[in-house]
């Protein structure tokens, strides 16, 4: 880790008096393909992470370590307190507690979009259903689709089914957001309405870690902005820097081509 | 051509010509109708013709009125009362009965053992996962009709016959189970009048566990808390017959097979041309549902499993909440196709002797009456009837089942 | 571990121990859970009480060379592969006299040499290759039945492996056109030709082939004109394939179904007519789909050749029966079934393996595009 790094996220620790995740010397290998090397990152309560880079650059890898989607070889994650290791009862109980946003939205086609809504906590919280079916109402009408509810996932445009899966995790009133490129599967017509939602979401506090090319939403709403490549982090800053004024060679060269395009 | 007659005065080169009308679309549509139809017809009305002719020189008359007379030959496995002075419509329903049994039958047991190797096909486990699918690939790529003599082929000669087994069996009495190259003699059960306590248990176990199911889905929705509905129903199910069993004083008794001396008394006997037949069909069809149980469940992409795992739901839920729903969905529609090919198949009895529809009626009562024509025409009509009923249960099933989509 | 990298300059390291190589693979693919671990045990203990009495029985106590099957059970307790190798020439002949086989040899071989062009695509002077494959036919109908200086043959007298290879290839030839046309007169806007052509797969897919093959040898001189007889092997190929046409159809109709309406309406807009934009443009999208399809219901055509037994026919399967009721060799039906079956498994598992590689060569070609 550079010396600027740790400095920063030092100082990150000073202000905020609750840690969510922590992950500490992380490695990850795909057979013997060393994907995700020495990963330290720190995120705090209600910060807004924005994850980029080049593709194959592990980010996508890093977010879906965070819930055990992935699992990590080496090092430690600690999420809200618990250790995430081999133990199922810990899985669950984080997955539990984090939400997680697919590229492709990965609703249920067979049930209608409430039941999408209701499942998890029917099953999981063991919340009543006419209680579930309330929560869900809300959630869909924080994400201004309340007239869809009783409307299958195929019946939905693209932009409305990833605000359909955005309140599918929010009913699980989840402690942190994970968005993994949410709109780079979407029509440019629809990322907008995608992205209104989440950033009304950081502006109620959720902890979020995106990872999204969307440079805007970063400039708005991210604390910091992290640039993976290689499966390292090169480079972790507040937005304003890390536009302004990259450090490294590689994250000018990413940044113009990203701007460019 | 119509709009030129009324509007004469309308474009002049939009008139009447005969090379118009085959290159019109919609006429050129209906001239080649008319052709088609006529040529339909004409060929049809030759076949007729033919038929007449022949059977007039024949002197042959048409008529089904054959199906009463007595029918003059036995059947070794009949599921109602027959012998060879009941008629020859008799003899079809006994043949009819016979498809369906090993046809139901084979449904059954090929279902589970398709299930089965299907699940172990998806195994992690390098070992199973392997030899699954070189049971599958060996299975489907050898026809049908070498399983079924292969196997009939092992039950009659390498099993002993009935006077090895009565030899062998005299001195130990013990024995109630004998596997002989005639058949697979096993104690035949004998109700007594208690039994409809029983079967009043079964129906009423069967029906607390619907109940129970019902009430833990309301309980479910009112307070959330979730009940062992699986568990509660095999209790139900299993546990109360067991119950009434023995309250109403065993009423099953076993009449096993004993060793006499030329051949065994009572039990009763699965014929080798059953068992073979059975087996095989059901080890064929199973590995084609496999192959379907394997695609449906592939079919459904990681992403429906990764996101119910990211909402927290164990795997055992995913498994029944998100994946098997889906999987259905896929897997059903080619499932009811090789429940088709099965009771299509079945017909092969023929090449073992067992007597199904086409061996009784399409075989001997064909032989022994030449009416050939007659005979067919019953056949062909009833595996008709068998393949529209499934093939419409299907689509009812299909469209009830289809996902919305815009 | 602790070492202290410049970002973007830390090196690949190898996976901590047991993360790769034999260790892992082991433990992933058979011993990563308590339940795996009893399933791979119980396996291996299935597979050691199966498979030594298995191979004991079909190669190291088997006999190969015998003369009656007493003698096979004197020399061993296995197999009596004896029986086979005496009566090779029948099961791959049939009765086809002994001196004109070298006959049904040639043509073998020449089919072979048609289908090189055909089945591969790098096949040097591929274009001149092909007329001969369009030949082969009449090649082989000459070589196998004589005439024009050769001795005549019965069709009688076919039997064997030969008997289903020519049912087979025949039956392959003739129903791929005859179940595409079927298709495209499904999926045709005229009521009556798409009624004509629905309601004859439908019957023909909801009978059993085994009732068709007894139409064709019970029934079929009824609907004739009084005195015609014809050949039995015609009639059941021409039974054979009209039954795989039916079910070629139906796989052909799912490919035209899967092509989006645009290719049509592309067509017609750059002036096609019916006909030349089928075969420019619709036909050969839907056949490459329907391929995996296709050649399923060739397969299922192969092993129901099978089935031509129970119209007295002597495909492999009946020289079997057969030569079982010879007094020598009595009881063993158990060899000569398990040699048919390898016969099916190794024609069906090669077509069905390159039929996968067909889909997976197009498949790749169609993401190039």
């Amino acid at each position: 880790m550079s010396e600027q790094q740790s400095e920063l996220s030092a100082a990150k620790l000073a202000v905020s008096d609750h840690e969510m995740i922590r992950i500490a010397e992380m490695h990850k290998w795909y057979g013997q393909f060393h994907v995700l090397k020495n990963i330290n990152l720190t995120v705090n309560k209600g910060e807004r992470i924005v994850v980029c880079g080049p593709s194959g650059s592990g980010k996508s890898t890093l977010i879906r370590c965070i819930n055990r989607l992935e699992e990590h070889q080496r090092g430690q994650i600690i999420v809200d307190g618990t250790e995430l290791t081999g133990d199922l009862k810990h899985i669950e109980q984080i997955r539990r507690e984090v939400g997680m946003v697919f590229q492709h939205f990965n609703l249920f086609p067979h049930l209608t979009v409430l039941e999408n809504c209701t499942l998890a906590p029917i099953w999981v919280r063991k919340m009543p259903k006419a209680e579930a079916e309330d929560v869900a109402r809300s959630y869909l009408e924080r994400v201004k689709i309340p007239e869809q509810a009783e409307k299958y996932p195929g019946q939905l445009s693209g932009g409305q089914q990833q605000r359909v899966a955005i309140a599918r995790s929010l009913c699980m009133n989840p402690a942190i957001m994970l968005f993994d490129e949410p709109t780079s599967a979407l029509d440019p017509e629809m990322i907008k309405e995608v992205l209104d939602v989440m950033i009304e979401l950081a502006r109620d506090g959720m902890t979020m870690i995106c990872v999204t090319h969307e440079m805007g939403f970063a400039k708005t709403v991210a604390n910091r902005v992290i640039f993976m490549d290689g499966g390292e982090i090169i480079e972790e800053n507040e937005p304003q820097e890390f536009f302004n004024n990259p450090q490294s060679e590689r994250t000018r060269e990413f940044l113009s081509q990203i701007l460019l395009h | 051509m119509s709009n030129a007659l009324q509007t004469p005065v309308a474009p002049p080169r939009n008139g009447f010509s005969l090379g118009k009308i085959w290159t019109d679309k919609r006429s050129r549509g209906v001239i080649i109708q008319i052709f088609a139809t006529a040529a339909f017809f004409a060929f049809i009305f030759w076949l007729l013709r033919n038929a007449v002719a022949n059977f007039e020189t024949l002197g042959k008359p048409f008529g089904f009125d054959f199906l009463w007379q007595e029918s003059n030959y036995d059947i070794n496995q009949h599921l109602i009362e027959y012998d060879s002075r009941s008629s020859h419509f008799r003899a079809g329903v006994v043949g009819v009965l016979n498809t369906l049994l090993v046809a139901v039958c084979g449904i059954v047991l090929s279902t589970i053992l398709g299930f089965i190797l299907g699940v172990l096909r998806l195994s992690p486990n390098w070992l199973v996962n392997r030899l699954s699918y070189c049971y599958i690939e060996f299975v489907r790529n050898v026809p049908v009709l070498v399983h079924i003599l292969l196997i009939h082929g092992i039950l009659v000669h390498a099993l002993p016959g009935v006077k090895a087994v009565l030899k062998g069996a005299t001195d130990d009495a013990s024995q109630q189970f004998f596997l002989t190259n005639r058949g697979f003699y096993v104690p035949r059960p004998i109700f007594e009048s208690g039994i409809w306590l029983v079967v009043a248990a079964i129906i009423g176990g069967i029906a607390i566990a619907m109940w129970y199911r019902r009430q833990a889905r309301i309980k479910q929705a009112d307070t959330g808390e979730q009940s062992p509905v699986f568990w509660m129903s095999v209790l139900a199910i299993l546990g109360l017959p067991i119950v009434a069993y023995f309250l109403a004083g065993q009423p099953i008794q076993w009449d096993a097979p004993v060793p006499g001396r030329f051949n065994f008394k009572g039990g009763m006997a699965l014929k080798p041309e059953f068992l073979a037949l059975w087996l095989a069909l059901s080890l064929y069809t199973a590995a084609f549902i496999a192959e379907n149980v394997r695609s449906g469940i592939e079919a459904v992409s990681q992403g429906q499993t990764e996101a119910a795992h990211a909402l927290g739901l164990p795997r055992g839920r995913t498994m029944n909440l998100v994946i098997i729903p889906q999987a259905l969905r896929v897997i059903i529609p080619p499932l009811t196709s090789q429940y088709l090919n099965i009771t299509k198949n079945s017909s092969l009895a023929i090449a073992i002797g067992y007597m199904d529809i086409v061996a009784t009626i399409g075989g001997i009562t064909l032989n022994q009456t030449g009416r050939e024509m007659e005979c067919m025409i019953i056949v062909l009509s009833l595996y008709l009837m068998f393949s529209l009923t499934i093939s419409l249960l299907m689509n009812w099933y299909n469209k009830r089942i289809a996902l919305v989509e815009r | 571990m602790s070492e202290q990298y410049l970002p973007g300059e830390h090196p690949d390291l190898r996976p901590p121990v047991g993360q790769t190589g034999l260790l892992l693979w082991l433990r992933k693919n058979l011993f990563s859970s308590p339940f795996n671990i009893v399933l791979t045990i119980l396996t291996v203990y299935c597979l050691y009480l199966m498979l030594p009495p298995l191979f004991n029985w079909a190669f190291f106590d088997a006999v190969f060379i015998a003369e009656s099957r007493d003698a096979c059970r004197a020399a061993g307790d296995g197999a009596c592969w004896g029986f086979i190798e005496k009566r090779i020439g029948q099961f791959t002949f049939g009765f086809y006299p002994v001196e004109e086989r070298w006959r049904v040899v040639l043509a073998f071989v020449l089919l072979v040499v048609a289908l090189v062009p055909l089945l591969w695509d790098k096949c040097p002077n591929r274009r001149q290759a092909i007329w001969f494959s369009l030949l082969y036919p009449f090649i082989a109908y000459w070589l196998l039945l004589g005439g024009m200086g050769l001795e005549p043959v019965e069709t009688s007298r076919f039997g064997g492996f030969m008997l289903t290879m020519v049912i087979g290839v025949t039956g392959i030839v003739c129903s791929l056109p005859l179940g595409i046309l079927l298709a495209l007169g499904r999926q045709s806007e005229l009521h009556i030709i798409r009624w004509l052509c629905t309601s004859f797969i439908e019957f023909i897919r909801g009978v059993p082939l085994i009732t068709l093959l007894f139409v064709a040898s019970t029934m079929l001189n009824y609907f004739l004109p009084p005195g015609t007889t014809f050949d039995i092997l015609l009639r059941v190929l021409i039974m054979v394939t009209l039954f795989s046409a039916a079910y070629i159809a139906e796989v052909v109709r799912g490919g035209l179904q899967a092509i989006p309406k645009g290719q049509t309406e592309a067509a017609d807009a750059l002036g096609l007519k019916y006909w030349s934009s089928m075969r420019l443009v619709v036909l050969p999208q839907a056949l490459k789909i329907s391929i995996p399809g296709i050649v399923n219901t060739f397969i299922g055509l192969f092993k129901d050749t099978t089935l031509v037994i129970v119209i007295g026919m002597l495909d492999p399967l009946g020289i079997g029966r057969a030569s079982l009721s010879d007094i020598k060799w009595t009881g063993l039906s158990t060899e000569v079934y398990v040699f048919i079956a390898m016969f099916f498994f190794i024609c069906c598992f090669s077509m069905s393996r390159y039929s996968i590689y067909l889909e997976k060569k197009l498949h790749t070609g169609h993401r190039e595009d």
